[in-house]
Order: structure tokens, then C-alpha cells, then sequence
């Protein structure tokens, strides 16, 4: 099995080792959730044992005293700056899920480049509406919010809170309404796009994706092509799965690090790694 | 702007980042923000399960 494969299911057991909470439909409430984790993970999944910043972020803006989560933000931004994307190609539980759907044998559809760059931007408007501006401003009476984000998007939190939980308690079975077929609608329709393309989610609609995409190009852990050995064959291109024309842009914003371009290359040209 | 120059640049930013980022985490901590967090994260945030 690939070193990913292996790497993306060890960080999703040990974000979600609370296997207790699985069997009892319970969530866990130890210290650990005051850390936030750095892929996009529900902390209302019953096995979570850190919290989800995207969560986290929108709850504490949501909040009469603070309009902004500093230790939110540096928590993000540490992730960020550190490793970019790559944490959303090694780390992130819904990212794994995403990656073993796709390799169910399906038909599979390579998105369009110019359809693909338009609807990438997708993300950072539901990261600064949904996660930001929405549950700043459009607060209740007690001048509190929402997480709008997890409300009324997030698949993450459907697929591993929301069906365990319910699932598992019957109290919450009967306070099932139009909100749950809503969050259950967007799952099922992020599953079956992610049996057709690669990573639909983290493409066009993850707000977490969105913000670490902003330091691909900043952050310690970088691409490399070296231009004296690079033949422009575009293999790495070709490979991409992220459409990315990697030999021209290693360090895009859409890139989530999967190291496939590197595997392919003919002449050793591409390179990863910490940059100190 | 040559490379080396841009090469400064980018060291100086993703180091000063990162110094940003522990600042941040300290500041978070020192206002009280981690109570609020953890508070959301160990009860079940039925907006996220989808019962709102």
C-alpha cells in the first residue's frame, strides 16, 4: 500500500480514536478537544479527539465577545505556513474518504481546465461568507451565530457526526427535520461526484483547503523543478489529478501534494521536501 | 527583482508567519478563547449533525 494511503489512515484513526464514543453515540470531552486538528474533522464525530478548526473558528466569531478567533487563526495559520496543502493530501480524514471513493471503478470525468480554475473559487467565497462575514454579521438578537458552515454545508460533519450519532441515539432520531435531508442531500451528492472526480470537495467547496492554499507558495514544505533537468514532457502534467500543469506552477493553490507528479517525472526534476 | 532578492522575501514571510502564528495561539489563550472552544467542541453541535 502507498505511503499516502498508509500516512492519510493513520492521521484519520488518531484524530478519531475515541472508539468509545462510536459504540455508545456519545461524543468524547477530554482535554485534547481544546487543540484544534489540522484537517477538516467534525468534532461532534463521536470518535473525534481534537477539534475542527473550520468548527471551531465559526464558533468562537459566533460568540457576543469575540468577532475573531486568534488562537483559531494561529492554529490555522501554524498548519498553513508549515505544510500548505499537504495536509490536505495527507492528513485530512474527509480527504481520505474522498481518495478511496475514487478509486471505486466508476466512470470518471476529467473537469474541464476553465471550468475547473472558474469553480475553484467556489471555495474562498464559502470560506470568507460561510465561515467568516455570515457568522459575523448575521447574528440573533443576543448578537450570537450560527456556524453557518457546518450547518448548511459541511459533509464532513454529516457523514461522521451526524449519521453515527443519530444512528445511535434515539432522541435525535426524532428531531430529524428538513435541516438533516438538506446536509444528508449535499453528502450523498459529494460522495457520488467523488466516484466520477478526483477530490470535488476539496476542488471547489472546502473552506479549510481554501486557507491553506493561500501558503502552497509560502509555506516550509514546497515543490521544486529543476529547470536544467526538466524536459517539459509533461508527465507530471499528465499525471496530475488536480489539473495542474505541475512543471510550470509546483506550488499552485490547488495542488494537495500528492507526490504523483514527483513518482512520474523521467528525469528526477521534481523535487519535495522542508525548506528551511 | 532578482531571485535571490525574492528568495529573501519569501524567507522573511514564512518566518515571520510562523512567529505570527505562535503569537496568535499565545493571544487566543491569554483572552479566554480556549474555554469557548472547548465548550462548543465536547458538547454535540447539533448545527453540524444537521438538526440545527
Amino acid at each position: 500500500m502507498a505511503k499516502r494511503t498508509i500516512t492519510q489512515a493513520i492521521a484519520t484513526i488518531t484524530t478519531n480514536a475515541n472508539l468509545d464514543g462510536f459504540l455508545q453515540g456519545t461524543i468524547y470531552k477530554g482535554n485534547t478537544k481544546k487543540i484544534c486538528v489540522p484537517g477538516l474533522n467534525c468534532y461532534s464525530c463521536p470518535g473525534a479527539i481534537g477539534s475542527c478548526p473550520i468548527g471551531s473558528l465559526q464558533a468562537v466569531i459566533g460568540t457576543i465577545k469575540y468577532n475573531v478567533s486568534l488562537y483559531v487563526v494561529g492554529f490555522m495559520l501554524l498548519f498553513g505556513v508549515l505544510f500548505g496543502r499537504f495536509i490536505c493530501g495527507w492528513l485530512c480524514p474527509f480527504g481520505f474518504i474522498e481518495d478511496l471513493l475514487y478509486k471505486i471503478p466508476f466512470r470518471k470525468i476529467k473537469v474541464n481546465n476553465k471550468v475547473n480554475c472558474l469553480l475553484s473559487y467556489l471555495k474562498y467565497v464559502i470560506l470568507a461568507l460561510f465561515v467568516i462575514l455570515l457568522p459575523m454579521f448575521l447574528v440573533n438578537e443576543f448578537g450570537m451565530s450560527p456556524p453557518y458552515f457546518c450547518e448548511y454545508i459541511c459533509p464532513a460533519g454529516t457523514l461522521a457526526g451526524g449519521v453515527p450519532l443519530v444512528f445511535m441515539n434515539e432522541s435525535l432520531r426524532g428531531s430529524l427535520g428538513y435541516l438533516f435531508v438538506w446536509k444528508v442531500f449535499i453528502l450523498i451528492s459529494v460522495i457520488i461526484a467523488s466516484l466520477c472526480i478526483y477530490r470535488p470537495f476539496c476542488r471547489y467547496l472546502c473552506p479549510l483547503g481554501a486557507f491553506y492554499a493561500l501558503f502552497n507558495k509560502v509555506s516550509f514544505y514546497k515543490y521544486q523543478v529543476d529547470k536544467n533537468k526538466c524536459i517539459s514532457c509533461r508527465a507530471c502534467t499528465d499525471k496530475c489529478k488536480m489539473n495542474i500543469e505541475v512543471h510550470k506552477n509546483p506550488n499552485s493553490p490547488e495542488c494537495i501534494r500528492c507526490g504523483e507528479c514527483v513518482k512520474s517525472c523521467p528525469t528526477k526534476s521534481l523535487s519535495s521536501g522542508l525548506e528551511l | 527583482m532578482n531571485t535571490t532578492g525574492a528568495a529573501k522575501i519569501l524567507g522573511i514571510t514564512k518566518y515571520g508567519l510562523l512567529l505570527m502564528s505562535f503569537i496568535l495561539i499565545y493571544a487566543g489563550i491569554h483572552r479566554n478563547e480556549v474555554s469557548i472552544m472547548f465548550k462548543k467542541a465536547i458538547n454535540i453541535c447539533l448545527e453540524c449533525i444537521g438538526i440545527g
